[in-house]
Order: C-alpha cells, then sequence, then structure tokens
C-alpha cells in the first residue's frame, strides 16, 4: 500500500515538472505550441491534485508522521503558492497579445520562476522532512 | 514496516534530492519533446530538438552521477553485495534509455535542420516515447522496489 502510494505520489510530483519544463521553455522565449501548453496545464492540475491528495495519504498512513508537522504544513502552504502562481501565469499567457507571442509581460516571466522555485522548494522538504 | 520504509541516514539526503530533482526535469523535458515534435511545425521541431539536448541530455547525466553517488553511499557497489532488483531495474532503464534519447535528440536536430520532420519526426515520437515509457519503470521500480 505503501509503495503505491509513494509511486502515484511521484508520479504526480513528476507531471508538475512537465509543468514546470515547459513553461521554463516559454519563458526562455521559445515558441510552444496551443496543444503542448494545453497538456502541460492539466499535467499541472492532475499533478497538483495528485500530490496534494496523495501526500496527505501518505502522512495519515505512516505512523511517524502527523498532518499537523511543521514540514506538512509548510509543504502545503509551498502547494498553494505554487498554484496560485500557476493560475497567475497561466491567466497571463492567455491575455497575451498576439496569439503565439514569444514574449511575455516580465511578471509573467517573474512568476513562472517563482512557481518553479516553489516546486523545488517542496522537493527540499519532501527529502529532508525538516523537524520530522 | 511503514517506519522503516521513510527513515535514511541524513547524509543521503542531498544527492537523494539531486537525483530526483534530475529525474523530473528529464521526464519534463522528454515529455516536452514528445508533444512539440508531434505538433509537426518547424517551430515544433526546434524546440523538440533544444528540449532533448539542452534539457533531457544534461539532466540525464546528472541523474545518472546522482544514481552513482546514492548507490556508493548505500554500498550497493560492494563486491561482495547482491545489488537489489530495483537498482539493477534502474541502471538497465536509464543506461538503455540514454541511446535513445541520444538518438531521438540526432533525429529532431536534423530533422529541425531540414525544416521537415517526415519519417525523422515520426522516429523521434517513437524514441521519446520509448524513453517516457522506461522512465515509468523506472519511477515505479525506485518507488515500490521489488525484489
Amino acid at each position: 500500500m505503501y509503495d503505491w502510494l509513494l509511486f502515484f505520489h511521484l508520479l504526480a510530483a513528476f507531471l508538475l515538472a512537465v509543468t514546470a519544463v515547459t513553461y521554463s521553455a516559454v519563458a526562455f522565449g521559445s515558441l510552444v505550441g496551443g496543444r503542448t501548453l494545453f497538456v502541460a496545464d492539466r499535467c499541472w492540475d492532475v499533478g497538483g491534485l495528485g500530490t496534494l491528495v496523495l501526500g496527505v495519504w501518505l502522512a495519515l498512513y505512516l505512523d511517524q508522521y502527523e498532518i499537523w508537522d511543521g514540514w506538512i504544513i509548510g509543504a502545503i502552504v509551498l502547494w498553494l503558492v505554487a498554484t496560485g502562481l500557476g493560475d497567475s501565469v497561466r491567466r497571463g499567457i492567455g491575455a497575451s497579445e498576439p496569439a503565439g507571442a514569444t514574449v511575455y509581460d516580465r511578471r509573467v516571466v517573474l512568476m513562472h520562476w517563482l512557481r518553479t522555485l516553489a516546486v523545488i522548494g517542496l522537493l527540499v522538504l519532501m527529502v529532508w522532512k525538516p523537524g520530522a | 514496516m511503514t517506519v522503516l520504509a521513510a527513515i535514511r541516514p541524513d547524509d543521503w539526503n542531498f544527492p537523494l534530492f539531486i537525483h530526483v530533482l534530475s529525474a523530473m526535469v528529464l521526464f519534463g523535458a522528454v515529455v516536452l519533446a514528445a508533444l512539440a515534435v508531434a505538433g509537426n511545425t518547424q517551430g515544433g521541431l526546434r524546440l523538440g530538438f533544444r528540449s532533448l539536448l539542452i534539457g533531457a541530455i544534461p539532466a540525464w547525466i546528472a541523474m545518472r552521477l546522482s544514481a552513482q553517488w546514492i548507490a556508493s553511499k548505500e554500498n550497493l557497489l560492494d563486491e561482495d553485495v547482491e545489488v537489489p532488483a530495483w537498482v539493477d531495474i534502474g541502471f538497465i532503464t536509464s543506461e538503455g534509455s540514454f541511446l535513445f534519447l541520444v538518438a531521438a535528440t540526432v533525429c529532431a536536430g536534423i530533422a529541425a535542420r531540414r525544416g521537415h520532420g517526415g519519417g525523422l519526426r515520426t522516429a523521434t515520437v517513437v524514441l521519446v516515447g520509448i524513453t517516457i515509457v522506461a522512465y515509468l519503470v523506472a519511477l515505479w521500480a525506485m518507488s515500490t522496489r521489488p525484489t
């Protein structure tokens, strides 16, 4: 049970990486097709929900962790920050004119990098588990 | 059992972090390459090639070196140690997939240079698709640790 929860939790995290890498290409000025961005956004939706639900499930399943542990609360806060930033990036890119633009508002690009940092921060918390 | 499963020495954390981070970047880069090349536009071919060359190959190198680092810390590389099946699966899938990754990069590069896809585009999509399946198998092996 633990193994499969961990597998799907990691798989969900890897889907977040698809989004982060795709939007990094956008941030670097690559012309990324609408279909690719659509898939990247769906990866964020599925990966975001999967990491949160399976992560909480894992915390409840394992005896030595509690849902109110500092590193788990920190991860949930980072997850919320990353999701909020992701929504802003999605809206910012969707609002860009003309369609297919490769240069975006600097705030949109900044929000993308902050979201990517939040994802890396989540990984740091998952590996080091400070306070656990 | 569930307690033991989540415990490891602190000095394994940094190589594990690099290993997982580079594996995530690798996975993201190959999926982006597959999507971009499958789109069959000149921009898509270029993006797919760059994603493989600048993203996937360096990430693969970081992932593989950090895997070796962790295996060394776990003493899995010692002569008298029987290597667990899940470690073997990880090494086999990563090393095997590297050949596909390099071949896909070459195909995507030539297709991008010519400006049209054709058979090279199909070859890139197939090769990248095989690497994605290999990485999913490796992810399954790393997390479920079959004996």
